[in-house]
């Protein structure tokens, strides 16, 4: 290579928060599992040349092996493995627990492409536009198999499951282009499900959110639905009303009572029986087949919109789909 | 017990890797129960998706387990445990060198295995016309209808897994006949086949609860 | 393997001339002769799956799909996959070194079963003409993990031909556990106590507990996928409600247990190479034994730390990171053990020594980056990329296919009668260190970077890394070709070899000739020493 030297990656850029988090556990990692590696290699070979057979017929000398020795070597390194999982997980749960008034955006994932839907309006494929240092909330789906999303530059990723939604939490800090891969094998495109998450500085944000042709806000485009299939004819007569129903505590026909989360929404759309609200009839026909993943999530963004909870959107994850029962 | 050694073993080949009749027991009854070790894995993994589902959905599941006859799974269950109970006498017969009430024994289990063959086919065949075999054909009306099929999956499953097995240990029975009707066979022999039947037997029991006494745990 | 006439055995009757023609092999009950049909099975299916490596290694020395499509190339891994787990890995030590070893080991004429042990190696010939007709009728492309609802309602390749060669390969695996189990537990000479085994036989018994409990839920993992694929109705399908995480819970239930099928017999070998080599009792030997049982045992319950990022709750993830940290603590253990038994023994650097101290190097180096995967937090940056890759690349190949080459060569003048050339095995030694740890380690490097696996195609920036892991690649093909040569060339120009050549401890050495005769031993031995009892002297001849 003449003069122009090659560009060599060694580390990724670190571009979130959790990307520093990582880092430091990781770098952590490396020196102590290092030293380690080191010393039981420099050990080895001492030993193989200091010991070396020196005749035909030499035989080591017995050595006993003390139990003091034994237990030192099983104790010390259970107690340096527990402290890295402590940090492990320390870091895991800052990644993945909500947090609240980040900004909600939602991903589908499909064979082979990421569309994403802006709670303005904004839709991109394999794009994703973010604002610097704000802490950002991703709702993720997928419509056919398994796909995952990962950020290397944020050190994170979340698998897209179809029928559950996953989420994931970052918070970027370096304005800049990454890339967006999918990590979960999905079929003959896997490796071209790739994409671009670009940080911007607040202003041009701004000026992204102005520029980009947008339909209606997400949530329009859910009322818009909610009309179309008719919900609208039902519910608040002889079905539920949906006024602020998300995240409220919803009593169920059999006695239970379940929060209405996202997962709830989807269910009771697409299965309508499978958790019928106390009081009213099993007349809904299920949407299933009927509403896609994007529809979907329009849907949720509406009935949010709706008015929630004043504590805002803070529950656990999403799964086990098995709603909370209370006594 | 009559006396301390039985009659049997007639004709106990020792087998070339083994120093003493008494390993060789030992090794072929060990190698059965490590052998029905691995069954109950291979049952456990459908079992434990049963039961995440049975919890996920209850109410499917209750409709599902309505449709099965609980009458014609209790008559499954009360001729399984009488087949164990005639298998157990023919290990006891063998052991005693009776070989005449051993081949009625055998016959016994073998005809109650059998019953209980006929017994699953017919109910198959009953969920058959009721539409309520999973795919394409499945037709329920009602709620929950799409994750009955979940639970009839479940059932056809864990059946017929169960029926392949007694299947297996028909054959088995068939052989053992034979040999008894030869005077060829080893003690020990019916005793391992004992445990593979009443093993079959035991599956089942965790079965038919399971799949059929949802209803009464419910109401 | 055919008799010569030069080749003046005093003894007709060693297990590989006491009877000729394909029938005595193809149908022999005797545990030494179906280890060289499995040697024979398996060193074809390594290099069917080696041929699917290279391949791969080759495509993906450029960003762009040349080569290959990403079609032919998600095959191609698939396949590379599923014959290297399966049809290498799993069966290599415990099928081939366990299979001739163990009887001897214990001092039992034959396995307790013998015939069904030449059913297992009928079941796993099966198994592997279906895998290879899988291949010529255009493979499989799912990965060799059949990630549900891909595998069941969106691939278009021939999983259902893959997924049923697997199952049958199971029922090989389980009989092979259940013979080990028996053999060890009734069949052992006397005076052979349990604290008196050799550690390779505590290993085999520990892998084979794992064969028979794990085995069978792949098995009914893969029945029920199959039920899904060709029924298009199945209980892993989200339109039922269906869930397809189980299939992860129920896939890694088995396959986390089989990696330790995959580690564990190597770590045996290396006990025995590392005391043989150092004339010395192993440090520690009840921690090693039981640090075996112990893997086995903790073994079963980390599956869950392959799904760190897939959905499933994060208390769980919890739970699975910490038993994964408790099961590194035996492996540590052992690492620590091997390198003390040289301190003051009497160390030569013959082949299967260098492949044993390449073993504890390599292995340890994919033990410490198990660590990095299994602290959740890294790994939801590393999981399904390069960086894994590296890692089991390191423990299975680094480990498992070094031990087993450096087994190979110290039981080959046992197995073959003949010694190996030294200095060749030495040439071939170097170059498959050497390549392996220029394949793999730019791995980790392209890992972190966060290079997915499975891609066909890739970001320019990260070619750098990959152009030397494929140079590493070819490396590597030629270190392992050329023992092929010379252990072939050794069967009839080696050196004849003497019953204890190396003079190490074990009744395969000290009571049986080079090669056994088909029963093993002339009379059953009974013993009064220790293991590695190398202080008190061993017998030559």
């Amino acid at each position: 290579m003449a003069g122009a030297a090659l560009a060599v990656p060694f580390w990724p850029p670190p571009a979130a928060q959790s990307a520093t988090a990582v880092d430091h556990l990781f770098i952590f990692l490396l020196a102590i599992c290092g030293t380690v590696a080191a010393g039981i290699f420099i050990t080895i070979l001492y030993f193989a040349a200091r010991y070396r057979r020196r005749a035909d017929d030499e035989i080591g000398s017995l050595r006993p092996s003390p139990l003091w020795v034994e237990l030192t070597w099983t104790a010390i390194p259970a107690a340096i493995f527990l402290f890295i999982f402590g940090w492990g997980a320390r870091v895991y749960f800052s990644i993945y627990s909500p947090q609240v008034g980040a900004l909600q955006i939602y991903v589908v994932g499909k064979q082979w492409m990421w569309e994403v839907q802006h709670p303005n309006g904004q839709r991109e494929i394999n794009q994703l536009h973010l604002p610097v240092n704000r802490q950002v909330q991703l709702v993720l789906t997928s419509q056919d198999v398994i796909h995952s999303f990962f950020v290397p530059a944020f050190r994170v990723k979340r698998d897209a499951v179809p029928g559950m939604y996953t989420t994931v939490q970052f918070h970027p800090t370096k304005a800049g282009e990454y890339h967006l891969f999918c990590a979960e094998y999905c079929g003959t495109e896997h490796s071209r499900m790739i994409g671009t998450v670009t940080v911007m500085e607040p202003r041009d944000y701004e000026r992204w959110l102005a520029g980009t042709p947008r339909g209606e806000p997400l949530a329009a485009t859910g009322e818009r639905l909610f009309t179309k299939y008719g919900c609208v004819n039902c519910h608040g007569n002889i079905a539920p009303a949906l006024d602020g129903v998300y995240m409220k505590g919803i009593g169920l026909a059999d006695g239970r009572v379940v929060t209405a989360d996202d997962q709830y929404l989807r269910e009771s759309i697409l299965d309508p029986g499978a958790k019928i609200v106390g009081g009213f009839p099993n007349i809904m026909p299920s949407f299933r087949g009927v509403v896609n993943e994007v529809e979907l999530q329009a849907l949720i963004e509406y009935l949010k919109s709706l008015g929630a909870p004043a504590a805002g959107y803070a529950g656990e994850e999403r799964r086990p789909r098995r709603p909370v029962t209370r006594p | 017990m009559v006396e301390a050694e039985p009659v049997g073993p007639h004709h106990t080949p020792l087998r070339e890797q083994f120093e003493a009749l008494g390993q060789q027991r030992e090794a072929d009854t060990l190698g059965m129960w490590v052998f029905l070790s691995t069954e109950i894995l291979f049952f456990g993994g459908v079992i434990t998706s049963y039961m995440i589902y049975r919890s996920l959905f209850a109410p499917a599941f209750h409709i599902g387990s309505g449709h099965l006859d609980l009458v014609s799974g209790t008559a499954m269950t009360v001729i399984l445990l009488a087949s164990s109970f005639t298998m157990a006498l023919s290990v006891h017969a063998a052991e005693h060198g009776l070989r005449r009430r051993l081949m009625l024994c055998l016959a016994l289990t073998l005809v109650l295995g059998l019953a209980f063959l006929g017994l699953k086919a017919h109910e198959y065949y009953h969920v058959y016309q009721e539409r309520l075999v999973p795919g394409s054909r499945f037709h329920l009306e009602g709620p929950h209808a799409r994750e009955v099929q979940l639970f009839m999956m479940h059932y056809f499953i864990m059946t017929g897994m169960h029926a392949l097995h007694m299947i297996i240990g028909a054959g088995m029975l068939i052989f053992l006949i034979t040999y008894a009707a030869r005077n060829t066979y080893k003690n020990y022999t019916v005793e391992i086949c004992g445990l593979y039947w009443h093993f079959v037997d035991i599956v089942w029991l965790f079965l038919f609860p399971l799949l059929y006494l949802f209803e009464l745990r419910t109401r | 393997m055919s008799t010569h006439p030069h080749l003046h055995r005093d003894d007709p009757k060693d297990y590989l001339h006491c009877e000729y023609g394909i029938r005595s092999w193809l149908f022999t009950t005797d545990h030494k002769r179906i280890a060289i049909l499995y040697l024979v099975s398996i060193t074809l299916m390594f290099f069917v799956g080696g041929a699917f490596a290279t391949l791969v290694r080759l495509e993906l020395i450029t960003p762009q799909s040349d080569l290959l499509q990403p079609e032919t190339y998600n095959r191609m891994f698939t396949m590379h996959g599923i014959v290297m787990v399966w049809f290498f890995l799993i069966p290599s030590i415990p099928a081939v070194l366990g299979n001739f070893l163990i009887p001897m080991m214990v001092g039992a004429r034959d396995l307790a079963f013998p015939r069904i042990n030449l059913l297992s190696w009928w079941l796993f010939t099966a198994s592997g003409v279906f895998v290879l007709i899988t291949i010529f009728i255009g493979g499989v492309d799912t990965g060799w993990t059949f990630y549900t609802p891909f595998s069941t309602f969106y691939s278009n390749s021939y999983a259902v031909a893959a997924a049923l060669a697997i199952f049958i390969n199971g029922f090989s695996t389980i009989l092979t556990g259940l013979n080990f189990i028996v053999t060890v537990h009734t069949m052992r000479a006397p005076g052979m106590t349990w604290l008196r085994l050799p550690l390779f036989v505590w290993s085999n018994y520990a892998t084979a507990v794992i064969m028979v409990l794990a085995t069978p839920v792949l098995a009914i993992t893969l029945l029920l996928v199959g039920i899904e694929r060709v029924f298009r109705v199945g209980i892993f399908d989200p339109a039922l409600g269906g869930d397809p995480i189980l299939f992860q819970h129920l896939f890694w239930f088995y396959s986390h247990p089989a990696v330790y099928i995959m580690i564990l017999p190597g770590m045996g070998v290396v006990s025995e190479l590392v005391t043989a080599f150092s004339r010395k009792r192993i440090f520690g030997y009840h921690f090693v034994a039981f640090a075996s049982m112990a893997i086995a045992l903790f073994g079963f319950l980390v599956w869950g730390h392959h799904l760190f990022v897939s959905g499933q709750s994060l208390y769980a993830g919890l739970v699975f990171s910490l038993l994964s940290y408790l099961v590194a603590v035996p492996s540590a253990i052992k690492v620590f053990n091997w390198t003390a038994t040289l301190y003051k023994g009497s160390v030569l650097l013959a082949t299967p020594m260098l492949y044993a101290l390449a073993f504890i190097g390599l292995f340890t180096m994919g033990g410490l980056t198990g660590l990095f995967v299994a602290a959740l937090g890294v790994d939801v940056h590393v999981h399904d990329t390069y960086f894994v890759v590296a890692h089991f690349h390191y423990i299975m190949v680094g480990g498992m296919v070094t031990a087993y080459m450096g087994g190979l060569h110290f039981w080959w003048p046992k197995i073959s009668g003949r010694m190996y050339p030294e200095g060749w095995a030495k040439i071939a030694a170097g170059l498959i260190f050497f390549g392996f740890n220029l394949t793999f380690f730019p791995q980790f490097v392209l890992g972190y970077l966060g290079m997915p696996r499975r891609y066909a195609t890739y970001p320019p920036e990260f070619q750098v890394w990959n152009v030397l892991s494929t140079a590493g690649a070819s490396i590597l093909a030629v270190g392992y070709v050329v023992p092929l040569f010379y252990l072939f060339w050794s069967m009839r120009y080696g050196k004849i070899a003497p019953r204890n050549p190396w003079r190490a401890s074990g009744l395969e050495w000290e009571e049986a000739d080079s090669p056994p005769i088909k029963h093993n031993f002339e009379e059953v031995p009974t013993v009064t020493k220790e293991a590695y009892h190398y202080h008190e002297g061993v017998r030559l001849g």
